[in-house]
């Protein structure tokens, strides 16, 4: 590993490659300056690159496919050669999916790339989500970078949607008459959007030509736009890094970016892709073939969406039934508009937690080595309540097929999915907690007390002892390097009134810190180093004498 | 003349003649509905001969009296009535090993088949000698020769909400469920339509015409016997089965190859 200050080297590629273009555009500042980015080497610093290369290969695959697909709900009767559909009545969306499917050389194979590719895209932007949240790598200056990654995992459920219902199948066609439904349940203005949204009463002859300019057009120029603006961001603010003697807040220790560093993201794509590939190859997704054209009449049991819009299917299906209210000649539909809700207020807490967290700890520095997530107890706990909360919300959506599956009743499943809705995350708020503290505090003793030996030691008075040994300055560093939060204490503002929000403040403030571990400092080391290093001189002697 | 007027006004009155006009009422509507039912399926009653009957019955009392009754009457709580519900009916239930039943939870499960060809067929001889019902199918119905798409689209308006678009299976309330149909043979799929075996809906041959049912069986019979063109279909269950493999095959696996490869490298 080099410093980002070690690796100058004059006249080498870069600068030569920097200097040709610089000297035609100008820019060459620019690129030497991100061919010198260092990034640093963990496997979890990767997620984001996987879902920047899964966009790609989205990319590449719906190039493809656009080809040959036709987004047009016109009637026609098939002709292709797949049997059980001869002579069927269908759109020529979905007839062109099947051609693309049964008769365009290689169409299925890219059409599996692209729907694999999709459910990784989602995957991996979530799961670098995760990372980002329970580092702590949201915090300044990184929080605005935050919203962007936010914006993105949205929009990848956003091209996602609208991807899925263009082969215009009956699978997709049921999830677009959900969202028809859930459209029309919003007061007073639903009907009007729906009517709007689909040209005239679902499924109307327009919804597929429509989503097909989104899903090629405009969601993935937004996505591209968000993803330039997010790896902008990224160099501007440089790489995070776990936390390690020689990492501070004010440098970053990896590879360089040019030409270590590409050449390894280079191999890393072909995994990427090699993966998608292999998956793609040997395992169906989507067999629309078995689900027939799209018809308002059949419904399929078992219909669920991709993975990424389960939740708020979930959120749907755990709805309590029952709750809807007259307005005059409305009707307030809260089984639809409760989940509607509770999912808005979900994203909405996601997208603006990294400023409430900045709001509570008041802190105003930079941060670039990140948190280990023990070290912040309370955001930890948060993050894994939330990560319940959206799990069973995600599980919901296959109550159907967990009750088939595991022999049990379809409305068991579902009470017991509403209860542990709201029961779990309290539950995994607590327990992530506790194990966050007993961790610190198991921490705090080994950096004090050094790691146990195993060694048994009997002294001459007859005490038994176990010999500890003292831990190496890496290892002692990685436990004793974190900022330590204290509850603040409500102040009063230039008035010389505390304000009902400074008070709220600092309320949240005690819930956050008021339980903490704190770590080691330099004399509590040193001192009980000495009283060690005491011991082992009387442990030395005992041996000694013995001999 | 006005007497009689009036008497007939009372007559029109009285709760006698009300039930009189229902009853009259409900002759033609149902004698006409016989009619046109018995048109649409002509009677394909097989010969029983008296010694199978009587094979079957000493069958029957030894191995489904116990719940149906001796005489088949059904017995509270326990069985239904086997009386008219055809030889169809016995030969699905026994022969896909759903009876004998055995107490369970909300649903009969299918076992092991217990009896062989001939029993079955005594026993459902002698069940069907008690009262007519829907008859073993005939086998010109059986081919699966026929349209597969029309097959498919009357599969899915009138049995994917219970068994899933691809006939994979799915839930129904209280623990009960609709099976999966990959195993089920061309006279099962017929005589589960004709009976209505616990939770299903009969389809009698004026809603769906013994051709039509061939197309259904036709179209079943091809999800059976071609397997997926897109690789293995992870059970069919759609996209929950492949949301986990998203996760845990390919990201999962990725992770796997760049911890192993930052494992190797240091
Ligand atoms: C343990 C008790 C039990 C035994 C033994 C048993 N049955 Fe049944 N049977 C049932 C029950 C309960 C049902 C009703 C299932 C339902 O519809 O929920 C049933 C239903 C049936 C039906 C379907 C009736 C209809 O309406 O379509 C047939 C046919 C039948 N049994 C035949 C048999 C035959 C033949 C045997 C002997 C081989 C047998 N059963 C043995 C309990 C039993
Ligand atoms: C209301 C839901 C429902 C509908 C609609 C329905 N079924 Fe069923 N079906 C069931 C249930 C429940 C069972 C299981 C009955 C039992 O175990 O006794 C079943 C069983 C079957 C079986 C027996 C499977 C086996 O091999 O044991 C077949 C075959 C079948 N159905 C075919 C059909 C066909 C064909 C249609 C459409 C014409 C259809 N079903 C419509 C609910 C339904
Ligand atoms: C940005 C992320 C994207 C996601 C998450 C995504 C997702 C999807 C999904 C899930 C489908 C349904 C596939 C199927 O099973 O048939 C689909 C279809 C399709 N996508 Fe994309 N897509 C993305 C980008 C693109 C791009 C950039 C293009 C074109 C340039 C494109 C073109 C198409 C076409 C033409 C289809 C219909 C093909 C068919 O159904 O057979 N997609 N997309």
């Amino acid at each position: 590993m080099s410093n980002a200050t070690t690796s100058k080297k004059k006249n080498g590629f870069l600068a030569g490659t920097a200097t040709y273009v610089d000297d035609r555009l100008g820019v060459g500042g620019v690129l030497k300056e991100f061919g010198r980015k260092i990034f640093p080497d963990h496997w979890s610093f990767m997620l984001g690159e996987v879902a920047l290369y899964s966009f790609l290969v989205l990319l590449l695959s719906g190039t493809f496919l656009t080809f040959f697909f036709q987004p047009s709900m016109t009637q026609v009767v098939y002709d292709g050669v797949y049997a059980p559909l001869k002579g069927a009545h269908m759109s020529i969306a979905y007839a062109s999916s099947l051609d693309i499917t049964f008769e365009v050389r290689g169409g299925l194979l890219m059409r599996q790339v692209h729907h694999w590719s999709a459910l990784l895209f989602v995957a991996a932007a979530g799961l670098h989500m995760l990372r980002v949240f329970f580092t702590g790598a949201f915090r300044k200056p990184r929080e605005l970078n935050w919203v962007v990654g936010f914006v993105l995992f949205v929009l990848g459920m956003a091209a996602g949607f609208t991807g899925y219902s263009l082969p215009d199948d009956l699978l997709s066609g049921n999830g677009l008459r959900i969202i028809d439904g859930m459209i029309k349940g919003i007061p007073w203005i639903g009907t009007w959007v729906s009517t709007l949204l689909f040209g005239g009463e679902f499924p109307g002859h327009a919804i597929v030509g429509r989503l097909y300019s989104l899903h090629i057009m405009l969601v993935p120029a937004l996505i591209l736009v968000f993803l330039a603006i997010h790896l902008v961001m990224l160099v501007v603010h440089k790489h995070t890094h776990y936390s390690g003697p020689g990492r501070k807040d004010t440098n970053v220790v990896g590879y360089p970016l040019m030409p270590v560093y590409v050449a390894k993201a280079g191999g890393f794509f072909f995994i990427v892709f090699g993966v998608i590939m292999l998956i793609s190859s040997f395992f169906t997704i989507n067999p629309i073939w078995n689900y027939g054209g799209y018809d308002p009449s059949p419904v399929s049991a078992g219909t669920q969406p991709d993975w990424y819009i389960g939740w708020l299917d979930g959120a749907l299906r755990l709805a309590p039934t029952g709750i809807e209210f007259m307005i005059g000649d409305n009707t307030v539909s809260m089984n639809i508009l409760l989940p509607l809700v509770v999912s808005l207020v979900f994203l909405a807490l996601v997208a603006l937690y990294p400023f409430f967290e900045n709001w509570v700890t008041g802190d105003k520095r930079e941060h670039h080595v990140l948190d280990r997530p023990r070290n912040a107890p309370v955001r930890t706990a948060i993050g894994a309540a939330g990560v319940t909360f959206y799990a069973v919300l995600w599980a919901g959506a296959s109550t159907d097929l967990i009750a088939t599956s595991f022999k049990m009743s379809l409305n068991q499943v579902l009470l017991a999915m509403q209860i542990s809705l709201i029961i779990l995350p309290f539950v995994a708020f607590i327990v992530t907690k506790r194990i966050c503290l007993s961790l610190q505090r198991k921490d705090r003793e080994i950096a004090l007390h050094g790691r146990e030996s195993g060694r048994i030691v009997r002294l001459p008075h007859g005490e038994y002892i176990e010999v500890h040994e003292p831990l190496e300055s890496h290892d002692l560093y990685k436990l004793v390097a974190y900022k330590e939060y204290e509850p603040t204490l409500p102040r009063p503002n230039a008035k010389g009134k505390i304000t009902l929000s400074a008070r709220l403040r600092s309320r949240i403030s005690r819930f956050y810190f008021q339980d903490r571990i704190s770590p080691a400092t330099q004399t509590e080391i040193d001192e009980n180093a000495h009283h060690a290093h005491e011991l082992e001189e009387q442990v030395q002697k005992a041996i000694e004498s013995s001999k | 003349m006005a007497k009689l007027k009036k008497k007939l006004n009372g007559l029109r009155r009285s709760p006698k003649s009300l039930i009189a006009v229902l009853f009259a009422g409900l002759l033609v509507v149902g004698s006409g509905y016989t009619a046109v039912n018995a048109a649409v399926s002509p009677d394909r009653q097989t010969v029983r001969s008296e010694s199978q009957i009587q094979y079957g019955k000493k069958l029957f009392l030894a191995n489904c009296a116990s719940c149906h009754g001796r005489n088949a009457e059904g017995r509270e709580l326990i069985a239904p009535s086997l009386i008219g519900v055809g030889e169809a009916a016995v030969d699905f239930q026994v022969s896909t090993g759903r009876m004998p039943g055995a107490a369970s939870g909300p649903q009969l499960q299918v076992k092991p088949v217990q009896f062989t060809e001939e029993q079955i067929s005594a026993m459902a001889a002698y069940v069907g000698s008690l009262a007519d019902g829907p008859a073993i199918p005939d086998q010109a119905y059986l081919q699966a020769n026929g349209d597969p798409t029309k097959g498919g689209e009357l599969f899915r308006i009138n049995c994917a909400m219970c068994h899933n678009a691809a006939g994979k299976g799915g839930a129904l309330t209280e623990g009960k469920y609709a099976p999966g149909l990959m195993g089920s043979s061309a006279k099962t799929i017929y005589e589960a339509m004709i009976t209505g075996p616990q939770n299903m809906p009969v389809f009698n041959d004026a809603n769906i015409t013994p051709e039509e049912k061939n197309d259904i069986i036709t179209y079943l019979t091809y999800l059976q016997e071609n397997s997926s063109v897109g690789g293995d279909d992870l059970g069919g269950l759609g996209p929950v089965t492949e949301g986990l493999l998203a996760w845990f095959g390919m990201l999962g696996l990725i992770i796997a190859i760049t911890v192993w490869l930052g494992a190797k490298s240091n």
